[in-house]
């Protein structure tokens, strides 16, 4: 009685069962070249992660490339000598503020883009994603340089919120472009104003979209380099300013610069590792559309 | 559906009551003027933020392109009209070899990372056990930081204690300068950005790949195609609009490649200017030698040299759509 009740959904089995026909060779071959694959896009992250656990003699010593006494000497030298607790919160505070600043200019300019599909003036804003960072790093140094604004944390927030605010405006308006407009129209046959109904109804509808172009903003923050640099003071140094500043002596600790580079990068790989969903579809926002 | 959303906010008397235009409070008559040009009060604010710090740094830049600056940003400059763009364009030693090389890099790691993105995407494309920890292995180094990503390539590829050069010693084949060679450093940034960004490429492909329908690769295998066909002539047409979007964004990412550059082989681009492409050289005469002037002739041309490329590929596409 079941088998008769079941065989409906039968035409489905075909179709299914026909992709899953692929030889058996394939399947191994698939296997083999994936864990290549994952190992090499691995390897290179634990070898920084072993490296920074062995002394200076032992990263010199061939003999211990996998068998070593682990220490944790190099993370001792990094956070207490080097005051790197510093460093991270500047390069946290930069990364949130210049987060949050670009989300409440760049969210409602990508809803009125997407609303109005204001091509050109969104073509403005993304601009920003097409100049090479150096072009605008002389003549704002110029500027700020004058203003005697350099080494504040106003500039650096500033320039990384030039990095943000292109992201969030292009996850953002390919996130309103696919979200429904009929939620908003009813809200405001209801009697809510045009305004009142993105912040009731679209907003709080966006979380997703929100989630996504807020981490991604805040790991690109975090990872940029050369607006930090060069417009960086001593007390507000960003971790890979840092990192790089370790390398300026005669010879170099690699213990401790491995033991800094883990430090930098483990913080973003755990929220990546959390969020992976939001980091994927941000990062290929706009990547179906024709 | 929609009425407990409505009810609940229309529940709220703190909502401004602005809408209805027999109370011209000023507050009312406010809110009703941004209703009405929503669009402009929405808009306005970012697009203002980005054209002052976009507009106001390259007028800044073409003058200063037209000037000898040098030295001190408070210094007094003098106008020298186009003799900068004459030097940088008659400059064989740095000018031109930069180019070049900011060439051969992005088209080097665009092209590597195109088909291993492919391969990957394709190997990825049909659900399997453990695609979850494939997915998150592929991430880590698309988030990682590029300068942490350069210290630890540094000490693989270093040539006495790296790792790289201990598994050739296994294999019996001799050891390699990679990043401290002069013809050996650009090729292994590339592979260095190649192990970055497939990811990336990876990530996008397999997007497109998602959303395409399976009906087309169902008739195509019934017609007797053969993978390689099947990818060929129907897949790779479909997705095409994807890869459009994928070499776009990561081509211009290549193009302004600073940080992994800058980290490795620091000011210069190495001892023999190896690996200084159009970023690295505008960055160091700005930064290193504040040769402003100079700095910012190299920058107007890398910019125009942008635009082209990014007119060269939108053309196309529109040609293609007609």
């Amino acid at each position: 009685m079941t088998d008769t009740l079941t065989r409906p959904a039968s035409p489905a089995v075909p179709v299914r069962s026909s992709r899953r026909r692929k030889p058996r060779a394939y399947q191994i071959f698939r296997v083999v070249i994936l864990t290549v694959v994952v190992l090499l896009f691995i390897a290179p992250l634990a070898w920084m992660l072993i490296a920074s656990l062995k002394t200076n003699v032992d990263i010199y010593d061939a003999s211990k490339t996998f068998l070593f006494t682990p220490t944790l000497e190099n993370y001792d030298n990094v956070l207490s000598r080097n005051n790197y607790f510093e460093f991270i919160f500047n390069s946290f505070w930069v990364a949130f503020c210049a987060t949050v600043l670009s989300m409440i200019l760049g969210v409602p300019a990508a809803y009125a883009m997407s609303r109005f599909t204001m091509h050109r003036s969104a073509l403005v804003v993304l601009m920003a994603r097409i100049i090479p960072g150096v072009s605008l790093l002389v003549p704002w140094y110029f500027i700020f340089a004058n203003l005697r604004l350099v080494g504040g944390y106003e500039v650096l927030i500033l320039s990384h919120m030039f990095v943000s605010l292109p992201l969030i405006v292009y996850i953002m308006m390919s996130f309103f472009d696919s979200m429904p407009l009929e939620l908003e129209e009813q809200a405001q046959v209801d009697g809510l104003t045009p305004i009142g109904a993105f912040r009731r109804i679209t907003l709080p509808l966006s979380i997703a979209g929100l989630a996504t172009s807020g981490i991604l903003s805040f790991i690109f923050s975090w990872n940029n380099f050369m607006f930090a640099l060069v417009l960086s003071g001593a007390n507000t140094k960003t971790l890979p300013v840092a990192i790089f500043n370790f390398v300026s002596y005669a010879s170099i600790d690699w213990g401790s610069l491995m033991a800094a580079a883990v430090v930098v990068t483990v913080p973003i790989m755990v929220i990546a590792l959390f969020t992976q969903k939001y980091i994927v579809s941000g990062l290929t926002a706009g990547a179906t559309k024709g | 559906m929609t009425v407990p959303v409505t009810a609940e906010s229309t529940g709220k008397p703190a909502a401004p009551s602005g809408w209805t235009p027999q109370k011209p409070t000023p507050w009312a008559s406010f809110s009703n003027w941004a209703n009405r040009h929503r669009k402009w009060v929405f808009a306005s604010p970012a697009m203002i933020f980005v054209a002052l710090l976009i507009a106001v740094p390259i007028v800044w830049t073409i003058y200063l392109s037209l000037t000898d600056s040098e030295g001190s940003v408070r210094a007094k400059a003098e106008f020298i009209g186009f003799e900068n763009y004459l030097e940088v364009l008659g400059d064989t030693e740095r000018f031109w070899p930069a180019v070049w090389r900011t060439f051969y890099f992005t088209g080097g790691a665009l092209a590597a990372e195109l088909v291993l993105g492919m391969a990957i995407a394709l190997l990825l494309w049909r659900p399997f056990k453990g695609e979850k920890w494939v997915r998150v292995a592929i991430l880590l180094p698309l988030v990682a930081t590029p300068v942490a990503v350069g210290m630890m390539w540094r000490l693989i590829f270093d040539p006495n204690i790296g790792f790289a050069n201990q598994v050739l010693n296994w294999l019996g084949l001799p050891s390699q300068p990679w990043l401290s060679g002069e013809h050996t450093a650009l090729p292994t940034l590339i592979f260095v950005d190649v192990w970055q960004w497939t990811p990336m490429i990876v990530l996008i492909l397999l997007a497109g790949l998602t959303s395409l329908s399976d009906e087309p690769d169902e008739a195509a295998r019934i017609d007797g195609a053969n993978s390689w066909q099947r990818f060929w002539f129907v897949t790779l047409p479909l997705l095409r609009a994807t890869v459009i979007v994928a070499i776009v964004l990561r081509g211009i990412d290549a193009l302004k490649t600073f940080d992994i550059l800058y980290a490795t082989k620091g000011k210069g681009g190495g001892s023999f200017h190896e690996v200084e492409t159009l970023n690295v050289y505008a960055y160091g005469l700005s930064f290193d030698y504040n040769d402003y002037g100079i700095a910012s002739t190299v920058l107007i041309l890398f910019f125009l040299l942008i635009i082209a490329l990014m007119w060269i590929v939108t053309f196309r596409r529109k040609g293609d759509r007609s």
